[in-house]
This record gives C-alpha cells, sequence and structure tokens, in this order.
C-alpha cells in the first residue's frame, strides 16, 4: 500500500459516515471493534450512544430512523455483538426501516478458524438484511460504505451489515468519495404514466372507492403524506392505514375509517370488502390486513403503489401495477385526476359515505368505562386519556408501543395528525422493540414528549435500557397497561383453546414502581380510574425518565378481531355490540 | 391479471446476471429455500472475460402467481443485474452435459454402446469392463439415456443442470 495513506480503516470508516451525514451511532464495544471505539474517542463529529445490550441498539437505531427519516447507524462487536442484533435486523426489514449495522469480525487471517469470538456474520445475517458485507480490503472499506447507505436509504429501506475484520480497521486505508448510484442495484421511483392515467380511469368510475395506505407512504417523505392527504380530500374517497401507515393521513379527518385489518374498524374492514375501487399505496396486503384472501375485496379492482416489485401481486392479484414512489406517483395521480375531464359519479359516492357512515355508527371501538371511585381501569381509557391529556399540553408526542393488547389499543385509541410520530413493530412483532425505540426518538428529539406504551411482559424484555435513559438523562415515560397477563396470548387462549391460560400469567412481576427508582428514573403506580388523571400528569411533568405502572383489567379483550382465516365480514366485535361474526374454523386454528 | 385460482403449476427456466462477488449464489440458494421455491436444476459460472458477471440459470417450478414472485424476488437482490423468465419470454434452447458411468460385459456392454451412438454420447473414458459417456443435450434427452442404461449396468451419473439462452438475436 502506498505511504501516503495515514489514516486508518477506523478513521477512514468514520469519515465515510460523517460524509454520509451521521450524527450517532448507537452501540457496544469489544475485542473486534476496539480500534474503531479508539478512533471514535479520537474525534467529536458523531456521537456514540452506549446501549445495555446490542439489541436494544438495533431499535435504538430504529426509532431514530423511523422518526426522523435518516438512517440508523449501529455499532457491535463480533460473535455475541453481532448474533444480538440480529432480531433488530430482522426487525428493520420486515418494517422497511434503513439501518446501517456495523460489526466487529476476526481479522481476515484468522476467518473460518473458529476463532475467538468467531461468527459467521454475513451468513447469519444474509436473510435477516436487505444487503450484507464482508470487508475484505481496506481498499474497498470507504466505497462500501458509501455503497452500503445507498443501498439502505433506496428504493424499499432496510438493514445492512457491513462486517469489519479487525486487521481492516486497524490497517492504513485510502479514502473513496459517497456516490449515490450502484451499477446493479437501482430501483424504479418514476412511475409509468400510461399506468397512472389507467388508474384515474378507475377511480373516475369508482362507485365505492376505497384508498388503503401504508408505511410506505411514510417510507418516501412528509411530502407523500401531503399529497395524499390532497388527493383524498379532492376526490372525496374514504381512507384506511395499516398499522404501519398510521399517522400518514391525520386521523381527525373525517374522510379516515381508522385502521383496517384484524384489530381494525369495522367500518374500514366493511368498506375494504364492500368496496370497488380499491387504490393501495405503500401497503403491503399483509394477512393481518387482508384476513381470508381467496374472501378479501372481492369485488373491486386494484390499484397497487410500490416501490418493490415484490410487494405487488405476492399475496392479491391487482389491475393496475405502478412500481414508483409513493410520493412520486401521488404527485402524478393528482396531477391525472386534476387534468381529466372524465365525470365522477357524485351520487354514488354520497350513497357509499352512507352507508359507511351507518358503519361508523356502530362503535365498533366503545367500552364502557366505570368512573365510580376504585373502579378498575379500561385499557382503552388509559390510553384515551393519555391521548388527550397529552394533546391537551400541545407538546410534540412521539409514541412507541411493546408487543401485544397495549400495542392494538394503542393503534385504537391514540391518534396521529402526521407522519414520524408513531413507531411500532409490525411485521416481526417484536416484544422489547418500545423502550429501546423510544430511546433513539428521544436522541433524536431531545425536546419532544416520548412514550412507550407498555405491557408488563414486553418492556421486560429489554428493561436494561432504563440504564442507558439514566445516563444520558433521556427523559422517555414508559407507560405500562400492566395486565399482569401476556393479554394477547391469553386472548387467544380464552377464544380458540378453551380458556387454557398456559404459562401466560405473568407471575412474579418486579416492583415497578422500586425498578425504576433502583434505575435512577421515577416510579408511580395507577391502581384505580381515580389516580389515572393524576398519574398521567405527573409523569408528564417529570424532568426525568418515568416508569408508570397502571393497573388495568386483566379480563379486558381487544377486539374488534378478524379471527386468523375469517374474512372482513365476519369480524368480532366487543361485548358492548350483540353478538356478531363466526367462530374460527380449523384451518384458522393453523394460522397465526 | 395473475389469477390466485390459477393453481396449476409450471416449469420455468430463469437466468439471472449477477455481479461476481462473494456470496452471490447463497443469496439466491438462500432465496429459494428460505421462501419454500423449487429449485429443479442450477447451474453458475463466470460469462464475461473479466469475471465480473455470473450467470445464473435456475429452472424452477410454481403456479403463475409463484413464478412472477421468484423473479421479482430475484430483481430486488442488490448484485442482480438482470432477470429473465427464458420459458416465458420466447422460445429457447437449454442444454445440460451428463456424465454417465456403465459397468458391465458382454451383450449389456455392446448394447450400451449401441444406445450410446443413437444419443451421440461420446466414450471419455474405458476400461475393459466400464464406460464413462459424455452425453449433452436437453433434459429429457438426458432423462431417457440414463433410464436406457439403467438395465446394462448404470452405475454412476454426473449432470452440470441446465445452461440456456434464448433463441434469435435476443439477449438478457
Ligand atoms: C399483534 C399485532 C397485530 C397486528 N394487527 C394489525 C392490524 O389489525 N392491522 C394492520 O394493518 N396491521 C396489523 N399488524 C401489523 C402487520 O403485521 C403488518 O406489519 C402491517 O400490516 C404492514 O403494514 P403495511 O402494509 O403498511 O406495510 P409495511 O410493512 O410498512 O411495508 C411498506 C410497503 O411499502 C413499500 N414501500 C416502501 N417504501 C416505499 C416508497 N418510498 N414508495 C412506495 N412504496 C414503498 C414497501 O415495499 C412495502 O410493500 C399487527 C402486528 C402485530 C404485531
Ligand atoms: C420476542 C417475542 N416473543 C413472543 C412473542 C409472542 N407474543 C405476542 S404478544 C405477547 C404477550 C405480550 O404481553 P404484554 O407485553 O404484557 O402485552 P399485553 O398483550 O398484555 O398488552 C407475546 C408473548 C412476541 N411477539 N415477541
Ligand atoms: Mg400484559
Amino acid at each position: 500500500m502506498s505511504a501516503e495513506l495515514t489514516q486508518s480503516g477506523a478513521e477512514i470508516l468514520l469519515r465515510a459516515l460523517k460524509d454520509q451525514g451521521v450524527e450517532v451511532i448507537f452501540g457496544y464495544p469489544g475485542g473486534a471493534v476496539l480500534p474503531i471505539y479508539d478512533a471514535l474517542f479520537k474525534q467529536n463529529a458523531i456521537r456514540h450512544v452506549l446501549v445495555r445490550q446490542e439489541g436494544g441498539a438495533v431499535h435504538a437505531a430504529e426509532g431514530y430512523a423511523r422518526s426522523t427519516g435518516k438512517v440508523g447507524v449501529v455499532l457491535v462487536t463480533s460473535g455475541p455483538g453481532a448474533t444480538n442484533a440480529v432480531t433488530g435486523l430482522v426487525d428493520a426489514l420486515m418494517d422497511s426501516i434503513p439501518i446501517i449495522c456495523l460489526t466487529g469480525q476476526v481479522p481476515t487471517h484468522l476467518i473460518g478458524n473458529d476463532a475467538f469470538q468467531e461468527a459467521d456474520t454475513t451468513g447469519i445475517t444474509r436473510p435477516a438484511t436487505k444487503h450484507n458485507y464482508l470487508v475484505k480490503r481496506g481498499e474497498d472499506l470507504a466505497r462500501i460504505v458509501h455503497e452500503a447507505f445507498y443501498v439502505a436509504r433506496s428504493g424499499r429501506p432496510g438493514p445492512v451489515v457491513i462486517d469489519l475484520p479487525k486487521d481492516i480497521v486497524i490497517n492504513p486505508a485510502p479514502y473513496a468519495e459517497p456516490t449515490f448510484s450502484h451499477p446493479s442495484y437501482r430501483p424504479r421511483t418514476e412511475p409509468d404514466l400510461g399506468q397512472i392515467a389507467k388508474a384515474v380511469a378507475l377511480m373516475k368510475q369508482a362507485k365505492r372507492p376505497m384508498i388503503y395506505a401504508g408505511g410506505g407512504v411514510i417510507n418516501s417523505g412528509p411530502q407523500a403524506s401531503e399529497t395524499l392527504t390532497k388527493l383524498a380530500r379532492l376526490t372525496g374517497f374514504p381512507i384506511t392505514n395499516t398499522l404501519m401507515g398510521l399517522g400518514c393521513y391525520p386521523a381527525s379527518d373525517p374522510q379516515f375509517l381508522g385502521m383496517l385489518g384484524m384489530h381494525g374498524t369495522y367500518e374500514a374492514n366493511l368498506a375494504m370488502h364492500g368496496c370497488d375501487m380499491l387504490l393501495a399505496v405503500g401497503a403491503r396486503f399483509d394477512d393481518r390486513v387482508t384476513g381470508r384472501l381467496n374472501a378479501f375485496s372481492q369485488d373491486s379492482r386494484k390499484i397497487h403503489i410500490d416501490i418493490d416489485g415484490s410487494s405487488i401481486n405476492k399475496n392479491v392479484p391487482v389491475e393496475v401495477p405502478i412500481i414508483a414512489d409513493a410520493g412520486k406517483a401521488l404527485d402524478a395521480l393528482l396531477a391525472a385526476w386534476e387534468a381529466s375531464d372524465a365525470p365522477v359519479d357524485k351520487p354514488a359516492l354520497a350513497t357509499w359515505w352512507r352507508q359507511i357512515d351507518e358503519w361508523k355508527a356502530k362503535d365498533s371501538l366503545k367500552f364502557t368505562q366505570n368512573m365510580t371511585r376504585g373502579s378498575i381501569i379500561k385499557p382503552q381509557y388509559a390510553i384515551q386519556r393519555l391521548f388527550e391529556i397529552t394533546r391537551a399540553r400541545k407538546q410534540e408526542v412521539f409514541i412507541t408501543t411493546e408487543v401485544g393488547q397495549h400495542q392494538m389499543w394503542a393503534a385504537q385509541h391514540f391518534h396521529f395528525e402526521k407522519p414520524n410520530r408513531w413507531m411500532t413493530s409490525g411485521g416481526l412483532g417484536t416484544m422489547g422493540y418500545g423502550l429501546p425505540a423510544a430511546m433513539g426518538v428521544q436522541i433524536a428529539h431531545p425536546d419532544a414528549l416520548v412514550i412507550d406504551i407498555a405491557g408488563e411482559a414486553s418492556i421486560l424484555m429489554n428493561i436494561q435500557e432504563m440504564g442507558t435513559l439514566s445516563q444520558y438523562r433521556l427523559p422517555v415515560k414508559v407507560f405500562i397497561l400492566n395486565n399482569q397477563y401476556m393479554g394477547m396470548v391469553r386472548q387467544w387462549q380464552e377464544l380458540l383453546h378453551g380458556s387454557r391460560y398456559s404459562e401466560t400469567y405473568s407471575a412474579a412481576l418486579p416492583d415497578f414502581v422500586k425498578l425504576a427508582d433502583a434505575f435512577h428514573a421515577t416510579g408511580m403506580r395507577a391502581q384505580t380510574v381515580d389516580e389515572l388523571d393524576d398519574v398521567i400528569n405527573a409523569m408528564l411533568d417529570c424532568p426525568t425518565a418515568v416508569i408508570a405502572d397502571i393497573a388495568v383489567d386483566q379480563a379486558e379483550n381487544c377486539f374488534p378481531m378478524i379471527p386468523s382465516g375469517a374474512a372482513h365480514n365476519q369480524m368480532l366485535l366487543g361485548p358492548e355490540h350483540e353478538a356478531s361474526g363466526v367462530g374460527v374454523t380449523d384451518a384458522g386454528m393453523a394460522l397465526v | 391479471m395473475l389469477s390466485p385460482t390459477d393453481t396449476t403449476p409450471r416449469s420455468a427456466t430463469i437466468s439471472v446476471l449477477v455481479d461476481n462477488e462473494s456470496g452471490v449464489l447463497a443469496r439466491v440458494i438462500g432465496l429459494f429455500s428460505g421462501r419454500g421455491y423449487n429449485i429443479d436444476s442450477l447451474t453458475v459460472a463466470p460469462v464475461d472475460a473479466a469475471g465480473m458477471h455470473s450467470r445464473i440459470n435456475v429452472v424452477t417450478s410454481g403456479t403463475s402467481m409463484v413464478i412472477e414472485q421468484i423473479k421479482a424476488q430475484l430483481d430486488r437482490l442488490v448484485p442482480v443485474h438482470r432477470v429473465a423468465d427464458l420459458t416465458m419470454d420466447g422460445p429457447h434452447v437449454a442444454r445440460e452435459l451428463a456424465l454417465v458411468k456403465v459397468i458391465g460385459t458382454g451383450e449389456k456392454r455392446v448394447e450400451a454402446m449401441r444406445i450410446a451412438d443413437t444419443f451421440r454420447a461420446h466414450v471419455v473414458d474405458t476400461t475393459l469392463g466400464s464406460f464413462v459417456f459424455e452425453l449433452t443435450g436437453a433434459t429429457d434427452k438426458i432423462d431417457a439415456f440414463i433410464e436406457l442404461m439403467r438395465d446394462l449396468g448404470l452405475a454412476e451419473v454426473s449432470r452440470s443442470g441446465i445452461a440456456a439462452l434464448a433463441r434469435g438475436s435476443r439477449v438478457i
């Protein structure tokens, strides 16, 4: 190597990160990454946040990425550091979150030798990432870093691993400037205008139209949400969001029907079932959304905008596929709609809305809270109050969740007006996601109110990150809906397995107030309905991190529910409504 | 439009042009095994002078929706340049090479030789008690040859898997 090389691989790495606009890395040190930590020590441009477990680092980077639109960056050591990161990588892959995960590796000459803390990281993470690299030569290092950022953020975003053998980061390496293209990976972003014209023709003819918008609209950037809102208002079409799409359309808008799918609203699901034209934008027809496929929205002609060709025609065949960035395709649709003088069937649309309003009147998310002093708190009520009290404070609010009933109640009862404010693990459904994700959000938005709506079981999966909150004085609020059960699993056991609650009771729970105290945070507890508002207010006023342990009704189930294998018009409604829906079929029992 | 009710599987010969980087074959194979797609045959080799690009030929089967999904999944792999469905895109030629060892003496040996002749197989190795035949052709021709050798002392087979190109001036 030529004599002019004055920077080590580690320094070149940090220079490349800096040139990619990286401000913060979530990481955990170890032998294989010592040279990188040494280089970090000697500079100030990039901040390092020390997590307590590598899994927490990836979720933190996810929260950071989802709430900012930037790429989240993770640094972990070889072997166990890398394997601990795997769950987070798959989580980011399923939910299309751009992540760069730098993993240490044993020196190149020891690879394959079962060296100390060696793991086949590229082998293990190949199906867990959008792409991965093993850097074998110093001269490839800077180019690979830039390429990895390009891959992570373009097209359908996702996690990319760069495996860094220790000799590569120790030895001098040359620098290369950032590149913004790739020889083989060139995702299509501009829509085909012929397809746009076909789409507008279908939309104009529609008598019972429906818009189904998902996480891809959020991936596309805030502008896409604005265009979507304009298009919906201009057309007058009803619109629903997936769990991942919440916030891409203002929840307070009268055209919004709420979330659809397994725990979606009655009106959203019946409108999907009955529509004659379906415009899907950045949504992937997930099984939580479609229910039984051969009964899914059978009478609709379908348009599907997605940046990833493999999302189109995967589960549901569509008539007008549009492979493009959601924002660009929506811009084109809006322009084409405005330019078209084809008539729209206004009376049909008015009839359709009358039908939808009837469905809405059912008030499928209804619950009854007994307000008598000493009454047990309904979990839905706790979230409703959290929403109302935070809204009244007019502060910027970001919500993360763990996984379970509390997650679904949060989706139903906390409402979002803007994208990037709602962070949840949708595709993988990773318990333990919410706390570290909230940490990442708070790092990116130091002055915002960041709340993890949690379950008492999930929170224990990454509880160690309370230590990180304390170290960096991150005032994240953990709002536990404590039903003393793995409620979502208990609910399935009640409905599908004869109420045999096999291993789903949360026995031997810690005292969450003392636990908060042990982590230098503030603990509080509400046990009855009269205590709830005071605890919420105290939590929001508290300058430190908080764990608020809210005791809620253990028997409460999350409704509406479309049982696995059932159709949209076979929804189970809650006890507030007269008997409805169907039982679960044998085929449905085998589904998850 | 694709139909989910069309459940008849078809066979597809798919050619994939990839960057010749490490792990790329594992990526393609992992995609097939991870998503439960069939691999009936698979070949891979560099195809340009600089060794920068390789061509992978996969013979797979599935319903039309599954085949479309396989192509889309291959296409989004980062090191993939082009994906072509040779079966759907027009006529193509597909050939494979087989080495077939037959052990036997007397009348069976003579008969094996005679059949090899009609199939235009070459003898690439011989001893007094054995032949190794080399045969190229379409998969069904090789299948037929091997079937005939079964009674004549078939001992071992090594097949290359198929190489395929579109007919005419079309390139992928
Ligand atoms: C306990 C539990 C219950 C659940 N219940 C429900 C439920 O009732 N309802 C529900 O909706 N979900 C539910 N989910 C979530 C569900 O599993 C899926 O994660 C979710 O439905 C997927 O959302 P999406 O279709 O918006 O796709 P995402 O996973 O957000 O994928 C985004 C899509 O957009 C595309 N895309 C990405 N970027 C762009 C771009 N720039 N332009 C265009 N397209 C782009 C991608 O290729 C992809 O196809 C539940 C999850 C859990 C854990
Ligand atoms: C890591 C992981 N393990 C197991 C599951 C399966 N699972 C889904 S929800 C759930 C229970 C969650 O309980 P809790 O956090 O108390 O939430 P609740 O449903 O009670 O609101 C379990 C075990 C999962 N999603 N993630
Ligand atoms: Mg619980």
